[in-house]
């Protein structure tokens, strides 16, 4: 008599308890859906405006978007950048990562964790002034190759450090069979390892490409004309220059600028996972 | 792989590892492996950092006569930034800003996220992550149209959904703003960090102490915590330094309304760039890679500590 009872407010407890705790995590679906909803809706509406709201659809939005001289060029240029960066930083970084792997390195461990510290702090905003006068300096001011190579050392020790950790994991038999037939350690990399460690390689190039694509402040402090810049910035002048915003340029743009990066993501976290390896837990 | 390796090696000591120079590399090969990459980024990383020193203590200016011959003035550039009320209200704003944002937000919400998620059917889990990520992935300009657009005074969403026309929350609330913006944009690094980090905690010690009774909360206090630590620390020290150094918040407010969100990036970017005080902005900048450093040995001592305990 008196067990049921209890074991009744227990199993009420336990619901209402669950009631509570998918009610929050709807809440903070809400809250991250909220942003991204104008982000497909708007792009299709006849009459885009700010407020989310069921489109009239309609695919006009994307012509204006075709004929606006500047915003198809600043999304090859962000092509470009991306694409410079990760050849870049792929092959240096593999490079390097290999090397790290497999000799021992005296400081190896204490350069691998001053880089990466270093490139946290200093890729921000503190290197701003250096970093412009280095490119005045030495004439890559208003060049891609000038924020390529920017954009490269900032991004190349987590790179490194990403990769090292792929490597350290890969078996060495291969690699002595290699070279057992002769083969010389350039030879191996491109050979054996660099084909076993395609999912860690297609991880690490996406990660530097969403760095890159969506890089604002570099671009926007080392490229001087408008014709150079990526479409990071050109968004940012699309909603601050005009005066009246035009939001079925601004809409459709922001659309096109995002569906490729997002989805690149989405595919390599399908096929290869998000993990954490060994080196980062400190 | 076992049998392979005792029949082509010599047999050993069982605790001796194995050779790790499979390639032949060598330390001179090593060398030449690593150098290209250790070349730009001493070119791009280190050098502007030690040259910020040098320059915090010019006068160099963008434009006019000190951009083209910079004289040293010593310290005067740092004497003068410490001075100036201005800064010290940006570095007081920042560290709001990276507690409230980083640390508290992004950090507790990740965590949360990550531990509901376990709770979850795999469609809603699929769902509450891909939103997530989402907002993480989406370029940081777009991500900030986003929130002009949601914000907006006039017809922006949330006015709409909260039946509050014509509050203009950039101008209102600028620090609440770019700090929920910042939490938005940054949670899903902590979401992943943590997901991973929870599923590397033993689930035998979770069922027992299940079975001891345990609530969820003292699950979490006694089983859960101690054995993700270390990944705590770093997800912490991440974020504090992403956050201290990000530039995005100026995508939403600029700094304003007349300084009242002016973090330290966008206070140097305003110094520097169109301020044209290139000096002082780099005097800024060395300040802050202080502070950044400060914070990343703090971090290093408590996770040394922890680990000695």
């Amino acid at each position: 008599m008196t067990v049921a009872p209890a074991a009744g407010r227990r199993t009420a407890r336990k619901f209402v308890v669950r009631v509570l705790f998918v009610l929050a995590m709807v809440v903070v679906g809400f809250f991250f859906a909220l942003p991204l909803a104008w982000l497909v809706t708007q792009p299709f509406d006849a009459t885009p405006t700010m407020t989310v709201s069921w489109p009239d659809w309609t695919l006009e939005n994307f012509s204006v978007l075709a004929e606006n001289p500047y915003a198809l060029r600043s999304i090859g240029n962000s092509l470009v950048l991306g694409l410079g960066t990760i050849a870049v930083v792929v092959t240096l970084g593999s490079l390097a990562a290999y090397a790290l792997s497999r000799v021992r390195v005296p400081g190896r461990d204490g350069l691998l964790y001053a880089l990466l510290l270093l490139s946290s702090v200093v890729t921000g905003t503190a290197a701003m002034v250096p970093l412009f006068q280095l490119m005045v300096a030495t004439g890559l001011i208003n060049t891609q190759t000038g924020v390529v190579l920017a954009l490269s050392g900032g991004v190349l020790p987590t790179v490194i450090f990403i990769l090292k950790d792929f490597m350290d994991s890969i078996p060495k038999s291969y690699e002595e069979s290699a070279r057992l037939y002769g083969a010389r350690p350039g030879q191996i990399l491109r050979h054996v390892v660099v084909p076993i460690a395609r999912p860690g390689l297609a991880f690490v190039a996406v990660w530097a490409l969403v760095q890159v694509w969506g890089n604002f402040l570099l671009p926007y402090i080392l490229l001087r004309s408008p014709e150079a810049q990526p479409a990071a910035v050109i968004m940012y002048t699309f909603y601050t220059e005009s005066g009246q915003a035009d939001l079925s340029l601004i809409s459709a743009f922001s659309l096109v600028f995002s569906v490729p990066v997002i989805l690149m993501y989405f595919l390599v976290n399908r096929r290869y996972g998000f993990r954490f390896h060994g080196g980062i837990k400190s | 792989m076992s049998l392979a390796t005792a029949s082509t090696q010599p047999p050993r000591g069982r605790r001796r590892p194995r050779p790790a120079d499979v390639a032949g590399l060598g330390r001179a090969g090593a060398g030449v492996f690593m150098a290209p990459a250790l070349a730009l980024i001493g070119l791009f990383l280190i050098f502007p950092a030690l040259w910020t020193i040098y320059l915090g203590m010019t006068d160099y200016r963008l434009t006019g006569l000190a951009a083209a011959d910079p004289q040293f003035v010593g310290l005067d550039n740092y004497t003068a930034v410490l001075g100036d009320a201005g800064f010290w209200r940006s570095l007081r704003l920042t560290l709001v800003f990276v507690l409230l944002s980083g640390v508290v937000g992004q950090t507790l919400l990740g965590f949360s996220v990550a531990w509901g998620l376990r709770r979850l059917r795999p469609w809603a889990k699929s769902v509450v992550e891909t939103l997530v990520l989402a907002a993480w992935v989406v370029p940081t300009s777009v991500g900030a149209f986003l929130w002009l657009a949601l914000l907006d005074r006039r017809d922006g969403t949330l006015n709409r959904i909260l039946d509050t026309p014509g509050t203009a929350w950039l101008i209102e609330y600028p620090m609440a703003s770019i700090v929920i913006f910042n939490i938005w944009v940054g949670t899903a690094f902590s979401m992943l960090l943590f997901s991973s980090a929870l599923g590397a905690v033993p689930p035998s010690q979770l069922e027992s102490a299940r079975m001891a009774g345990a609530s969820t909360w003292q699950q979490l206090r006694d089983v859960v915590l101690p054995n993700i630590r270390g990944h705590i620390l770093t997800n912490t020290l991440l974020i504090t330094l992403w956050t201290f150094n990000t530039f995005t918040p100026y995508l939403l407010t600029a700094g304003g309304p007349s300084g009242r969100s002016e973090i330290l990036p966008v206070y140097i970017y305003r110094t520097a760039i169109p301020g044209g005080q290139l000096g002082v902005g780099a005097a800024i900048s060395l300040l802050m890679l202080l502070i950044n450093l400060v914070i990343a040995l703090g971090y290093m001592r408590l996770g040394r500590e922890r680990r000695r305990r």
